[in-house]
């Protein structure tokens, strides 16, 4: 008995040495792409709470959050897979699964972490504990088994993760339901180059952007057995690509309501396709090749940067009217935009001065700028409960 | 015969270090560590490029490097770069690829 009233006593020195109690919802992670390290972020107070290093090459690196919140897996370039507990701000595992990778997926139920690499090829799944590996998808395709890179890799409901194969011409439903023996359906001639995809909020939809040709390949999960749709190509033959400096992304950041943004390939275009008809509404003229489109949570707004030679803006656009409200000098190589949860603040990386700048959405200026080391993308923790992020 | 080629190599660097100013080298390694990074690694080990390391342009010629990155590869990924890079610029990150910096 006494013993036992004796343990709080006992422990009290250790907790008040321990880190202050505090939840992670506010928190977040900035890659630093040159230096192999990331920040951890606070929104509310807008600052920085710690540095952790060693995650290896970071050039293209992207995070998903547990759903607890409390770790974030970060996928780095060279193959790296680190799992950092943000509230210790430390490395609890780190493994190199592949020889280069370009980002990863966390499964419905939070207990599987998803790869997908380029080389080898392929998807690997992990136990989302411990890192184990669960199983290996080779991206291996055609009559003479060529191997292929795999991108746009994202969880779907049911415990599926859906996943283009760039040069396979292919998307792939993966259930892992069974992880250590995940099911593959391969969806074929799915058009030219599919080079990132997004899922729309609800996870019904996949929609993969296609680099080798113009329009997009649609993959409704409901309906799986319809196979995949080729949607928007009212392009004119005679309109001239411009050279793309940077591959854009799609996100499910970019739909709002039934309104799908996404960057047009080579032009200086957003394409607005409305979800009821699968239709192109409209091309929005903007100034560059846009990279990341952003809506804001409460859908009223977008944001989006661009590549070279024009990546030092980033436009506000009114989502009613479909109109650029402002464009922003930012600063030298605006890599990625991140809104806090609720949208009354966003955050921007300038890779090319070295610095995080934070812009509130209604004045539309500047409010905070904080140091960080070539930053590039920003990953804040509410995206633990959002499908496809 | 390592020294004279060593020579040969610091004077070529030297001549274009002539040709465009420090701030502008300084720039330039940014600019292939980070935009060309963004497609072949920033240390140019790969990724929806092809790798740019010394060995595996060992068998290309400067020649075919230029005009790749100043014209691109149509149908691939490889944008033709001679809006934002002119010959002299090229030249110098073709020299520091070799180098593998
Ligand atoms: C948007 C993506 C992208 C960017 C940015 C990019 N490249 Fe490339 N590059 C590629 C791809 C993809 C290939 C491979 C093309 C193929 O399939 O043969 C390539 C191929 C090359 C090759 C030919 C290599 C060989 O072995 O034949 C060179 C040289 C090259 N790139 C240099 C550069 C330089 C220098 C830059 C920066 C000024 C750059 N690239 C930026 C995508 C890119």
């Amino acid at each position: 008995m006494f013993r036992f009233l004796l343990i709080p006593f006992l422990l009290f020195p250790l907790l008040t040495f321990a880190v202050e109690l505090r939840g992670t919802g506010d928190l977040g992670v900035v890659i630093e792409r040159a230096t192999g390290s990331i920040l951890i972020i606070e929104t509310t107070h807008k600052k920085i709470i710690s540095k952790v290093e060693g995650l290896g090459d970071l050039s293209h690196a992207s995070v998903v959050f547990s759903r607890d919140e409390r770790f974030a897996y970060v996928f780095g370039r060279d193959g790296g897979l680190t799992k950092v507990d943000i509230l210790e701000s430390k490395i609890v595992n780190r493994i190199m699964q592949s020889g280069n990778s370009i980002g990863g997926a966390i499964s419905q139920d939070g207990k599987i972490i998803a790869v997908s690499n380029y080389t080898p090829g392929g998807v690997k799944l992990f136990d989302s504990e411990t890192l184990e590996q669960l199983a290996e998808i080779p991206a291996i395709y055609g009559e003479q088994n060529q191997t292929s890179k795999t991108v746009g890799l994202v969880d779907a409901p049911n415990q599926k993760f859906v996943t283009s194969v760039f040069e396979a011409n292919e998307i792939w439903l993966i259930d892992a339901k069974e992880s250590k023996n995940p099911k593959v359906q391969k969806f074929k001639n799915v058009g030219k180059l599919p080079y990132d995809a997004l899922i729309s909020n609800e996870g019904r939809y996949y929609i993969a952007g296609l680099f080798g040709e113009d329009g997009l390949a649609l993959l409704d999960l409901w309906y799986p057995e319809q196979g995949v749709q080729k949607i928007v190509s009212t392009l004119k033959k005679e309109d001239e690509k411009l050279p793309i400096f940077k591959m854009p992304h799609l996100e499910g950041f970019g739909v709002a309501g039934d309104y799908i943004f996404v960057p047009a390939v080579g032009r200086h275009e957003i394409l607005v396709i409305d979800k009821k008809t699968w239709q192109e509404i409209k091309r929005i003229p903007v100034s560059g090749q846009p990279i990341f489109i952003r809506v804001r949570p409460d859908q009223r707004q977008m944001w989006v940067n661009f590549a070279l030679p024009n990546n030092e803006k980033v436009q506000v656009l009114d989502i009613e009217t479909l109109q650029i409200i402002k464009t922003l000098e930012v600063g030298k190589a605006v890599l990625h935009l991140e809104f806090t949860p609720r949208g009354e603040e966003i955050w921007l990386s300038v890779r090319d001065e070295n610095k995080l700048v934070v812009y509130n959405t209604e004045t539309l200026l500047e409010t905070a700028t904080l140091p960080a080391d070539k930053p590039s993308g920003i990953f804040l923790t509410v995206r633990a409960h959002y499908i496809g992020l | 015969m390592k020294i004279y080629c060593l020579i040969g190599l610091l004077l070529s660097i030297l001549t274009i270090a002539n040709a465009i100013s420090p701030n502008r080298e300084i720039e330039l390694k940014n600019f292939l560590e980070q935009d060309c990074g963004s497609c072949h690694g920033m240390t140019l080990q790969g990724g929806l490029g092809t790798p740019l390391t010394p060995q595996a342009l060992l068998d290309k010629s400067n020649d075919y490097l230029k005009t790749i990155i100043l014209y691109g590869k149509p149908t691939t990924a490889m944008p033709a770069w001679k809006s934002l890079l002119t010959e002299q610029e090229v030249d110098f990150i073709i020299q520091m690829l070799r180098q593998g910096k």
